[in-house]
């Protein structure tokens, strides 16, 4: 049965998704997310979970489903997760229970301890008026707290998955602020290009709505204050946006060597063609104001793909509604694009599900590959009062059927981390 | 299969409790001078602080500085350390595209703010209330940019200029040892020239002894080199920056540049750990590293971070290996995620040397080979992950 292997254009192996999962705060699965994503329907809503009193901000796209009471971040990442790679798996068919053939990409929130548990820490510490970290450190040494540490480690959520999913090797938690989920993808690819495995799990998670978490981009003026009605907060691209929505979700893929996919009988959902990557050094949560790093990592994922501009058909926005990132997405694509960028459509997910954070590049990743299956793209709702300064087609408040090919996912994170995904449909 | 290639290590930089750069370590750990601990500041807990170090040298900026938190600077400095060590430092042309893989935590907090709240919540008529308000109201918003573990990275750009693949591995020992692992395996497989490998950790922090207490691990007096610890055994939190650069052979060689050492794939697991289970991985690595190993001229360097049982597992393996061993934990301390760089490192030096430096402990077994010229550096996560590279001089 030997064949030829089926390469890219510079000799690699195809990336092939095999399997698609995603949670976000517009419901559990492919199926609702695709329907309320492409009837341009709002996950945004009152924060519900803590105490929004003094708060600038009170709204996010929490995934309530998902949440029981006090579950800390570590708990209810690690269930979107779970609930992500669970459809990826399924739907790919690959491997057996317990038993997934590849190693695990995963980008968690960063995690700290608990508002919740220090409180319980100063509690059991016994002193009476002041608190210090000496007595909570001594608190903290007693076994009733045991439970809590893994609630502050970076890797447990990876563990916790690789553990249940039997992922292979040593599973890597990594983190590259808004650009994480996209680097999962990238790392995934890069392995399976260096032939090191045949299969992959791709997954990014956040389940970090709490509120320090709100306080901390609030304080950096990154959320929109926009509290009523919530749904008609996140309004990327127009005029009067105002900033992020901070949101919770997860989205897991299954990538595969194209061959081992096809050998397997599995469906082959999309392909990865290429990952651009390039690191700003002009300021810590602002862009390079010539566009130069967002230009070069959207070129470099054309490049890697071994396409130009010109092969793009849709572009899958980071688009956050924030002034600065809007404005220099707009830029970044009309100094790629050229003329041309009239007629590529440009949408933000993010208008209806926020900013996912950690989960983002994946989330949206998921969702551009259901934009390539079904040929219909995802609107920007709540644009009603465009950006003259950027003039762009974001599909605008209801979804469109395009004939489309290939689309590019950006996104771009604090940090000067820049991350772009050139994907495409299967092969014909 | 892309072709192999030859990885190189071209730069270290090296800030530890022994002081600044690998050469100040290698003194100390060669004359076997005492291990520079700390059982007062953070007692009853033993430390490895740094010492008191201006970081203008790496950090020209002082409004840089004051934009991060002690782990970044620490981290952004050992990084200005390694790309002066590979000479890339200052090349714009080599920066743009020199890739990076850091592995940290983050997580600095405000201590007085942290206590402050938790004293007045206890008070509070609706303490989620009160907790939101004094959050608002209290915490420095650049703190959050101190906070996110890819600052460091952010950082590393900013401060020095590397921009180009920047990615973040968290995850303690494990992050440590997939950085230095997906970074040889990029260039080895040509996906990348040169990459800027390490990370930073600030373990003499109240908040990060409370993380790791949580595991009721952290070492109380009496202090112990990290192989006698007892049965509990117990890790002593250290405060490190430590960065490689690696570099393909051909892109060394391009620019006229020496290598420290050449530098193999790192081997590493990070399953859950039945019974026995450290030493079958152990083993099982060792196969895999051994049939490349000269045992007339070969060490190991181990990062055994005295945790138990992870320590006491790691020297029975390394009995049987039979080879020297020595750890560079008893004299600077365990730096979590920087830990197996740090020891990398040191590993370089040892090499370079071509000697061991002295023994501290029951597992710093064996004389130094009489020309050493491989090792093979071990790392044994206190809570999972196990891994193992090998380190040999280039002629």
């Amino acid at each position: 049965m030997a064949s030829v292997p089926t390469r890219d254009k510079t000799g690699r192996p195809v990336i092939a998704v095999t399997g698609i999962g995603v949670v976000t705060s517009l419901g559990i699965g492919q199926d609702e997310n695709w329907s309320k994503l492409t009837a341009g329907v709002s996950g945004i809503r009152r924060i519900s979970r803590f105490p929004i009193d003094g708060l600038r901000t009170t709204i996010a796209g929490t995934v309530d489903a998902a949440y029981t009471d006090y579950m800390p971040p570590a708990d209810l990442t690690t269930r979107l997760a779970f609930l992500a790679a669970e459809e990826a798996v399924a739907q790919s068919g690959i491997g057996s229970k317990n038993h997934f053939p590849g190693p695990l990409f995963i980008a968690p929130p960063p995690l700290e301890l608990e508002w919740h548990y220090r409180e319980a820490l100063a509690a059991a510490a016994g002193t009476d008026i002041d608190v210090n970290y000496p007595d909570l450190v001594r608190a903290a040494a007693r076994p009733q707290f045991s439970p809590v540490f893994p609630s502050a480690r970076g890797s447990t959520v990876a563990e916790r998955l690789a553990d249940h999913f039997g992922t292979e090797g040593s599973a890597i938690s990594l983190n590259t602020a808004c650009a994480s989920g996209a680097t999962g993808i990238q790392l995934g690819v890069e392995a399976i290009r260096r032939g090191e495995c045949q299969a992959v799990l791709a997954v990014g998670a956040d389940g970090s709505v709490t509120p320090e978490s709100l306080v901390r981009f609030s304080l950096l003026s990154a959320l929109s204050t926009h509290n009523d009605p919530p749904e008609q907060a996140s309004r990327p691209f127009s005029k009067n946006r105002d900033g992020f929505v901070i949101a919770e979700g997860a989205a897991a893929l299954v990538l595969e060597d194209f061959d081992h996919a096809r050998a397997r009988g599995a469906r082959v959902l999309g392909i990865i063609e290429g990952c651009g990557e390039k690191s700003d050094s002009f300021h810590r949560t602002r862009s390079s104001p010539d566009g130069k790093p967002i230009v070069a990592c959207m070129r470099q994922a054309l490049a890697d793909a071994g396409i130009g501009p010109e092969d793009v058909d849709y572009i899958n926005a980071h688009g956050t509604s924030t002034p600065e990132n809007d404005k220099m997405e707009y830029l970044g694509v009309s100094m790629v694009f050229g003329e041309r960028i009239k007629d590529v459509p440009i949408s933000s997910n993010k208008s209806m599900i926020g900013h996912t954070l950690t989960a983002a590049g994946a989330v949206e990743a998921a969702f551009t590959l259901l934009t390539l299956q079904h040929q219909r793209m995802p609107p920007t709702i709540n644009y009603v009062v465009p950006d003259p300064a950027i003039p762009l087609d974001v599909v605008p408040n209801v979804a469109r059927d395009k004939r489309m090919r290939r689309a590019i996912s950006n996104s771009f994170g604090f940090g000067g981390q820049n991350v772009s995904l050139v994907l495409a449909q299967e092969p014909a | 299969m892309t072709d192999r290639r030859e990885v190189w290590i071209t730069g270290v930089g090296l800030l530890t409790c022994l002081g600044e750069g690998l050469e100040a370590a290698w003194l100390h750990l060669e004359r076997g001078d005492p291990p520079p601990y700390d059982d007062k500041t953070f007692a009853p807990n033993i430390v490895f602080p740094m010492r008191p170090m201006s970081f203008d040298k790496q950090i020209a900026k002082k409004s840089d500085q004051r934009q991060m938190e002690t782990w970044q600077r620490v981290g952004v400095y050992a990084a200005g350390l390694a790309l002066n060590d590979a000479g890339i430092a200052g090349n714009a042309e080599l920066l743009d595209h020199t890739d990076m893989i850091v592995c940290a935590e983050g997580g600095e907090r405000d201590l007085a703010v942290d206590t402050a709240i938790l004293a007045g919540m206890r008070k509070a008529e609706r303490p989620g209330a009160f907790l939101n308000e004094h959050l608002m109201s209290d915490l420095r918003p650049t703190l959050f940019l101190a906070q996110l573990p890819n600052m460091l990275a952010g950082n590393i750009s900013l401060v020095h200029g590397v921009i180009g693949a920047s990615r973040t591995f968290l995850g303690e020992e494990s992050a440590g040892l997939d950085a230095v692992r997906i970074a040889q395996a990029r260039i080895a497989a040509g996906q990348s020239e040169v990459t800027l490998v390490g990370g930073a950790y600030h373990g003499a922090r109240w908040d990060v002894l409370l993380n790791i207490e949580l595991s009721g691990m952290l070492l109380k007096p009496p202090f112990a080199p990290v192989w006698d610890r007892g049965p509990k055994g117990g890790l002593a939190l250290a405060t490190m920056g430590a960065f490689l650069v690696l570099e393909s052979r051909e892109h060394a060689q391009a620019r006229g540049v020496r290598p420290r050492a050449r530098i193999g794939p790192v081997l590493s697991d990070s399953r859950a750990r039945q019974a026995g289970e450290i030493e079958s991985t152990l083993r099982r690595l060792w196969k895999e590293i051994s049939p490349s190993i000269d045992p007339k001229q070969a060490a190991v360097i181990s990062g055994a971070n005295g945790s138990e049982p992870a320590t006491s597992a790691e020297l029975s393996v390394l009995t049987e290996i039979g080879l020297p061993v020595r750890n560079p934990g008893t004299h600077i301390g365990h730096g979590i995620d920087t830990h197996f760089v740090a020891c990398l490192g040191i590993t370089c030096a040892a090499i370079e040397h071509g000697k061991l430096f002295a023994p501290a402990g029951r597992g710093d077994r064996g004389d130094s080979p009489a020309a050493l010229r491989q090792a093979a550096v071990t790392s044994v996560g206190a809570w999972r992950g196990e891994g193992m590279t090998l380190i040999e001089r280039v002629d």
